[in-house]
């Protein structure tokens, strides 16, 4: 059952990659961002059980926190471009 | 490993696989992308969550199972804040939320540009 769930977990991976190709706008790329790498942090769960060493499950706990962090940094640079285009046209 | 445990940790993972496989399939097919942020958000919260906890009646020392209770509570408070500074983010950029069929733009009830 394990590995049928990291199949489905790569699936939704790529399931991800195609919306982010063909997302119209940024915003879509960047919530595919944010899924993959929410699946990624599953991903590392779900693989070191199937190897039963759960020890890197540390690298999972990083993952998400990085993954948080990295969504609202592109959130930000948005904004920003959205505010000094504001700025230049008043 | 009792039967019981592994039984119950397989159920969640199925129950978990299948409300990824559900929420990807509405996050590749909705026309809108108020609805995808949806369909993405259930992937995020509640698939991770039975996924984890699968893994949890699967685990049996108390390291990795402090690790997976860090890993989902982190992720249960960051994915809906995530997804609510993605929305505001593409809302202020001006995207529009559209009827079901993408094309033309949802009238809103206040008068907004």
């Amino acid at each position: 059952m394990l590995s049928f769930t990291i199949i489905v977990i790569l699936l939704v991976m790529l399931v991800a990659l195609a919306r982010a190709f063909t997302g119209p706008n940024v915003f879509d790329r960047v919530l595919a961002a944010n899924l993959f790498g929410t699946k990624t942090v599953l991903l590392i769960a779900a693989i070191s059980y199937l190897l039963g060493s759960p020890d890197y499950l540390d690298i999972a706990v990083i993952y998400a926190l990085i993954n948080y962090i990295s969504v609202i940094g592109v959130l930000r640079v948005t904004e920003i471009r959205r505010e000094r285009r504001q700025a230049g046209a008043e | 490993m009792s039967t019981l445990w592994l039984w119950a940790s397989d159920a969640c993972l199925l129950i978990g696989s299948f409300l990824l496989l559900t929420g990807a399939l509405g996050f590749l097919r909705f026309p809108d992308f108020y609805a995808r942020i949806h369909a993405c958000g259930v992937t995020e919260t509640l698939a991770t969550g039975f996924v984890l906890l699968g893994l949890l009646l699967r685990s049996d020392d108390a390291m990795p199972q402090v690790k997976l209770v860090l890993i989902l509570l982190f992720v249960l408070f960051s994915s809906p804040t995530a997804s609510h500074a993605l929305a505001k983010a593409a809302w202020n950029a001006g995207v529009r939320p559209r009827d079901n069929s993408g094309k033309r733009r949802v009238s809103l009830p206040h008068t907004d540009p």
